[in-house]
């Protein structure tokens, strides 16, 4: 039995054991250096993987939405596409608009991949596997978080083109006024934690009580600030219903329109890497991070459950895409300002009246009528505001 | 809202022109653009992304439709109108050969304006499931909606082509009848597919009419007055959701209409939302005509058999032959001066029509709702340049 568990145990830390196995060949003054470079490399390819995966698995999940097939040429069920996207990107022609800023239009896209695999420095992927356990880890990927903005508003100004600065406009909006409800949303966490660093955030929550762990999502506040978190991550990552910044049947593109070739690559790289890492920072956050589900699975290795976790996600990602109709900028503003921004900030408070109440049934209750009640009074409101209605159609004979 | 009654008149646009307009944009939308169904530009002057004016500019698909056809015989037209509203060419065939029916004073037989009646509305049906796709692909929602619709349009191009050889471009109209009668099976089959319709439509409802973001998106966008729309010569659903009760079957009794039992659905707002449910809501009903004409199809003649095709020489005259095509009052205007071409070959094409009242639909809105404005009038760009 212990020998099972010790066989478990030398599973889950077999990447971080070989890690110690390799560098021990190194002298010690280069250990640092190469231990830091080694886990850059690890995630880069880790995450590209992840990224040309769920490429294939979007447009396998579209087409299966649409009464498709979705790619199914090149190699076997069409998993070669991604390979065959990358090799089409990279020999295209690179075309840079003649009036464009040059080296702003070349910078942009290496800043958004640069910004958006900076995130993944303060993510646990597995147990005692995170690049930098810094002590500010959420603050530290919230900033980096919005030099994706400073990108995406560099490429759509960069470009000269109409369309482009209309995406790089609505792109700026948008990202910022829901950058808002995003910290707004994960500051329940912070509190209840007491801690910025996502280490001891996941370790705080890979306890449990009988099977159950104790999970942030399971608590009213953890829920609500789950679901506000993921609406605005969604908006955040430009996906639809809130991907305006695109608009295709809009502005063409958006603020990537004249980008072409391996450039346009990167931005869908960067993009889906962004994508990644905020529901890599929702899973930190609310899911437990790499625990398990229920205390008998402990044995499954850490990183399995990340991935698992971030693949279950990124699915409902994909399911949304292929259901919902895109917003317009103004409801989207409104979402932002007038339904999201008071909910977390009630939120904040019910957090708080949950750390200061004795644990029980009524602390539950008193919780979960601060979170469900206003939730449904103010989408009443809005909702009545706006005076929408399924209408009735009278006929002529 | 707008409240005028008639069409803004084009003007050229000059943005920058005078103190305090600087800071518009000018966007050409198209003609290479995602939503614009086809070869369509527009010229939008932008305030941030408020529409300020917009000019439709069109022409890329002209193909001379009209002067080529005073040079060919009447018959030798009858293909080309298939490629005016290439999504429906049926119903271009139908009111095409209307128009040289009334010319020559041919009779139909009644099997054939049976078929006539059942391949139309079939087309009918088609159209507005995908007119309903098209719309929700304009609003973003990644083709789900509109690959519904292709499931659907699938079945009855296949019956379309087994009854006529193409699915598209179907040529089956002749003077005083069809082209060929049904193929053995047919008439099960093509029940079979309109037993099967309302469950699609049924499914179609429950995705869509409720759809908050779609409500959002498309309730007091794009208004058009019942005013507005009158002067402007709207026609089709774009007028019913207007709440003009003008439906040309019901009008004219073209046909057989008068012998089924259907109903015209009227909007009472005039906004895309109207457009979309008038069309969702005419799709049942096109299902009922289905319905009884299949039931009391009789046999016969599929064609006048005193027509003879070759030196066809209608009397001199003129004559102007109109249907309710999926898209509006589709007529053909003939002038014949006895020789075996027409003198004049003048098409009123819905879509052209319905498209001129699309800056007042527009200005004041901002670019996304320009998109769904544009999807809901419902323009092929065949038929809008011919």
């Amino acid at each position: 039995m212990t020998h099972l568990a010790q066989l478990a145990q030398e599973l889950d830390q077999i990447f971080v054991l070989a890690a110690h196995w390799l560098l021990s060949y190194l002298p010690a003054a280069l250990q640092p250096l190469c231990s830091a470079i080694l886990s850059v490399a690890a995630i880069i390819i880790v995450f590209a993987t992840l990224f040309a995966l769920t490429t294939w698995l979007e447009r396998k999940g579209l087409g299966r939405m649409q009464n498709r097939y979705g790619p199914n040429r090149v190699g076997p069920f069409g998993m070669l596409q991604p390979i065959a996207d990358g090799v089409k990107s990279l020999t295209k022609e690179d075309i840079v608009p003649i009036t464009a800023d040059h080296a702003v239009h070349f910078l942009a896209p290496v800043l958004l991949v640069t910004a958006s695999f900076m995130d993944y420095a303060v993510l646990p992927i597995g147990r005692n596997m995170v690049l930098v356990n810094l002590n500010a880890g959420v603050l530290f990927f919230f900033a980096i978080g919005s030099m994706m903005e400073l990108a995406v508003f560099m490429a759509g100004w960069s470009s000269r083109s109409k369309y482009t600065l209309l995406g790089a406009m609505r792109a700026i909006a948008q990202m910022i006024s829901y950058e808002v409800p995003l910290v707004l949303a994960s500051i329940v966490v912070i509190m209840q934690a007491g801690s910025l660093s996502t280490v001891s955030i996941v370790n705080m929550q890979a306890t449990y009580s009988g099977i159950w762990p104790h999970w942030f999502v399971f608590t009213p506040w953890g829920f609500a600030g789950f679901v506000l978190f993921m609406v605005a991550a969604t908006a955040e990552s430009n996906r639809s219903p809130f991907d305006l910044p695109e608009g295709e049947s809009e502005i063409i593109a958006g603020y990537y329109t004249e980008y072409s070739g391996f450039k346009f690559a990167l931005f869908f790289l960067g993009e889906y890497i962004g994508m990644f890492a905020t529901s890599g920072m929702a899973i930190t956050l609310f899911l437990g991070g790499w625990s398990a589900p229920f205390s008998f699975l402990t044995w499954v290795p850490s990183y399995v459950w990340f991935f698992a976790k971030l693949l279950a996600i990124i699915s409902v990602f994909i399911w949304i895409r292929g259901t919902l109709p895109r917003l317009r900028m103004d409801q989207l503003m409104n979402l932002a300002w007038e339904f999201m921004l008071p909910m977390t900030l009630l939120n904040l408070l019910t957090a708080g009246i949950w750390h200061f109440m004795p644990a029980g049934s009524s602390r539950w209750l008193v919780c979960s009528t601060m979170v469900v009640v206003p939730c449904i009074l103010l989408s009443r409101g809005l909702k009545h505001r706006k005076k929408f209605q399924v209408r009735t159609y009278h006929y002529s004979e | 809202m707008s409240t005028a009654t008639h069409p803004t008149a084009h003007f050229d646009l000059q943005p920058t022109d005078g103190p305090g307009k600087e800071q518009l944009l000018e966007l050409s939308m198209g003609p290479q653009h995602p939503s614009t169904h086809g070869v369509f530009r527009m010229k939008v002057v932008l305030d941030g992304e408020r529409v300020v004016r917009l000019k439709p500019v069109f022409g890329y698909l002209h193909r001379n439709h009209e002067k080529i056809a005073e040079s060919e015989t009447y018959l030798g037209s009858m293909p080309y109108t298939d490629r005016l509203d290439y999504m429906c060419s049926i119903t271009n065939n139908w009111a095409y050969a209307l128009a040289v029916e009334k010319l020559a004073g041919i009779q139909v037989p009644e099997r054939a304006e049976y078929l006539r009646v059942i391949t139309g509305e079939l087309t009918r049906l088609q159209n507005h499931a995908c007119l309903i796709g098209f719309l929700m692909q304009d609003m973003g929602s990644s083709g789900t909606p509109l690959m519904y619709a292709f499931r659907e349009r699938e079945k009855i191009l296949d019956l379309f082509e087994s009854l006529t050889g193409a699915r598209m471009m179907c040529n089956y109209m002749r003077f005083g009848g069809c082209r060929v009668d049904l193929p053995a099976g047919w008439l099960d089959q093509a029940k079979k597919v309109v037993a099967d319709f309302p469950r699609f439509l049924d499914e179609y409802e429950q995705l869509l009419v409720s759809n908050e973001i779609l409500m959002d998106r498309t309730q007091d966008v794009g208004v058009l007055s019942r005013e507005l729309a009158v002067s402007a010569g709207i026609s089709g659903p774009m007028a019913r959701a207007s709440g003009v009760d003008y439906d040309i079957r019901k009008v004219d009794r073209y046909s057989i209409y008068d012998r089924f039992t259907f109903r015209v659905p009227l909007g009472s707002h005039g906004d895309v939302y109207d457009r979309f449910m008038v069309r969702l809501l005419e799709m049942r009903e096109s299902v009922s005509i289905l319905e009884q004409a299949m039931r009391d199809i009789p046999s016969g003649p599929i064609v006048d058999p005193k027509m003879k095709i070759r030196g066809f020489r209608p009397k001199p005259g003129e004559a102007y032959g109109r249907i309710e095509a999926p898209k509006g009052e589709l007529g053909f205007y003939l002038v014949s001066d006895g020789s075996p071409n027409p003198y004049r070959y003048r098409v009123r094409p819905p879509s052209l029509i319905n498209l001129t009242v699309l800056e007042d639909l527009c200005v004041g809105r901002n670019v996304a709702d320009i998109v769904a404005i544009l999807g809901s009038i419902d323009i092929v760009l065949g038929e809008v340049d011919r």
